[in-house]
């Protein structure tokens, strides 16, 4: 099994304050890993160097044999990266079609001035892209809302378009943020069921950042703990909800001991 | 009532509008990607009303035998072309290094921008105006209504629908409108979703800029004479007719700008009607900039945004 993704030693500082403190830990190619931690320990901040919103002060991030930290955002995300949003950050007014096609397009060879020239390579390139957004708004049941705006969705249905679109731009690791954020019990089981199906039908490793527990144990094969930038435990979810530093962590430590 | 001279302030009143719409674009264009206001645009108008003057001067030997209509078309191109760099170049040295500061820092830079266009213009075309030449052979056409239109009239008005279906058709119909769109909806996921934020960007100031020149040299086309200091009050008023139609709104500017021409001139052909005299046409925009501010900020087109918390 190769490594999809390596964090070597990931260290990031803002100023005097160590948000991510010498991190490591790897995600399999297929596998699904939950990074958890009490508010505040760094799982955003994770993320975002990940993807190349910030760059690490220290450490390495790779995927495959690739360097990723320094590269741009957009470069990483075109080297097989995607991700949601713990807030919902859609393009409010673009119709739920053109959301997913502009995840789509910067993988493509043809730009403006193939546009211009209106080539055939252009049309039926167009015209298969036309179909994969259709077909991939089918697999998620939005098939139906595909011309209407974004805004005017439903919450879960907005969360839905997030992770759509973060498949769309056809990734290796999808980073989820909260994804359980805001939804009822149902929609956290229906929730479960679709981070399941996402990763046997696209073959993809997801990294997973949530509170709700739940859903966390009931996806994750394996999950790392974060506590003030630091890692303090790693293992199956069997292990880390029998781990005494994990309950520390989150309960406080009188509890722990009580 | 008059209703040929009514018919004449409309005729004249559309062409100067069709100018201040295609400057008031770049203003929301760039506004919608970089949420900032580029009083450099102003300059850029300028530029391409000088670009215009010297590509026609160096290129007049080789149009000799060709129709107008095509070596007007050239001098149009270069000249779009020509500020489409400056503007790109303009984003590149000037605006981007503070890409990550304060909107407010990068205000100031823009005026200092449009300072340093507007004096460096000064020092290499000299302060006086420069005469602009016809690029084509104009007379004047009498209209329906008793009014009437010269060729330069018709040819502002015709271009700039031509630009602004041209416009429309790259922001809604092209992979880099959907990429514009998307970066003006939410920059920091059209990123991460692999839009190249830099590329959209430069693209863009280019197509403003390219805009801009188109209206510097329609405004020389009807005026005649042109001077480094030509593009601040027409800058201004296009961006008050940006703000008019709703900052961020590609039809608002288009219609604020064709308000914003319509108003200034029915006001000064009209000064004595309605006792407001013709040397305060240049304060019409302002007086309507803070109606527009006190009674609907949002503009005519444009959304009010709703704070999230």
């Amino acid at each position: 099994m190769s490594a999809s993704l390596l964090l070597d030693q990931v260290t990031m500082r803002f100023g005097g304050l160590v948000a991510v403190s010498g991190l490591d830990f790897i995600v399999n190619h297929g596998e699904m890993v939950g990074l958890i931690g009490p508010n505040g320990a760094g799982k955003t901040t994770v993320f975002n160097v990940i993807t190349g919103v910030y760059k690490p002060t220290s450490g390495t991030v790779s995927l495959g044999d690739r360097v990723l930290n320094g590269l741009p955002a957009h470069r990483i995300t075109r080297h097989g990266i995607a991700r949601t949003f713990q807030n919902i950050r859609l393009f409010g007014s673009l119709s739920v079609f053109d959301n997913v096609r502009c995840a789509m397009i910067p993988g493509l060879r043809h730009g403006v001035t193939s546009a211009l020239t209106r080539g055939p390579a252009h049309s039926r390139e167009e015209s298969r892209l036309r179909g994969e957004i259709l077909e991939l708004l089918a697999i998620f049941d939005m098939s139906g809302a595909a011309d209407s705006p974004a805004e005017g969705l439903a919450y879960g249905d907005r969360r839905r378009l997030e992770i759509v679109r973060a498949l769309a731009t056809r990734p290796r690791l999808l980073l989820l943020d909260e994804p359980a954020a805001g939804m009822n019990p149902t929609e956290k089981s229906q929730l479960i069921e679709l981070i399941r199906f996402i990763q046997k039908k696209f073959d993809i490793a997801v990294l997973l950042v949530e509170h709700d527990m739940k859903v966390v144990m009931g996806v994750c094969q394996r999950i790392v703990v974060l506590d003030y930038g630091k890692k303090i435990a790693e293992g199956t979810p069997e292990e880390i909800r029998r781990n005494p530093l994990v309950i520390e962590a989150y309960l406080g430590g009188e509890v722990a001991d009580a | 009532m008059d209703w040929g001279n009514f018919a004449q302030q409309l005729v004249n009143g559309l062409s100067l509008g069709a100018i201040y719409a295609l400057i008031a674009l770049g203003y929301t264009m760039v506004y919608g990607v970089l949420r900032f206001i580029n009083f450099a645009h102003g300059d850029v108008f300028m530029i391409g009303a000088f670009a215009g003057l010297y590509i026609n001067r160096w290129l007049k030997p080789f149009f000799t035998g060709l129709p107008e209509a095509l070596s007007t078309a050239v001098v149009l191109l270069l000249s779009m072309g020509a500020c489409a760099c400056l503007g790109v170049l303009i984003e590149k040295l000037a605006y981007k290094p503070l890409r990550n500061r304060s909107r407010l820092t990068v205000l100031i830079t823009a005026i200092g921008v449009s300072l340093f266009l507007s004096y460096s213009a000064q020092l290499i075309f000299g302060a006086a105006p420069k005469g602009f030449p016809n690029l084509f052979n104009s007379t004047t056409h009498d209209l329906p209504g008793g009014a009437s239109a010269t060729t330069e009239q018709f040819v502002v008005l015709g271009v700039t629908v031509l630009l602004l279906a041209a416009l429309r058709w790259i922001v809604l119909g092209t992979r880099m409108g959907l990429a514009m769109r998307a970066l003006s909806n939410n920059p920091a996921a059209a990123s991460l979703m692999g839009v190249n934020t830099d590329a959209v960007i430069s693209f863009t100031f280019a197509l403003g800029s390219a805009l801009a020149a188109a209206a510097g040299i329609f405004f020389a086309m009807l005026y005649q004479a042109i001077d480094p200091f030509m593009g601040i009050l027409p800058g201004i008023k296009a961006f008050v007719a940006a703000v008019l139609g709703g900052i961020g709104s590609l039809p608002g500017a288009a219609l604020g700008g064709v308000l914003i021409g319509l108003i200034e001139t029915l006001v000064v052909g009209y000064s004595q009607d309605i006792g407001i005299p013709s040397g305060y046409r240049d304060a019409v925009a302002f007086v309507l900039l803070i109606l527009i501010l006190l009674f609907k900020p949002a503009g005519l087109l444009g959304k009010s945004e709703r704070e999230k918390v």
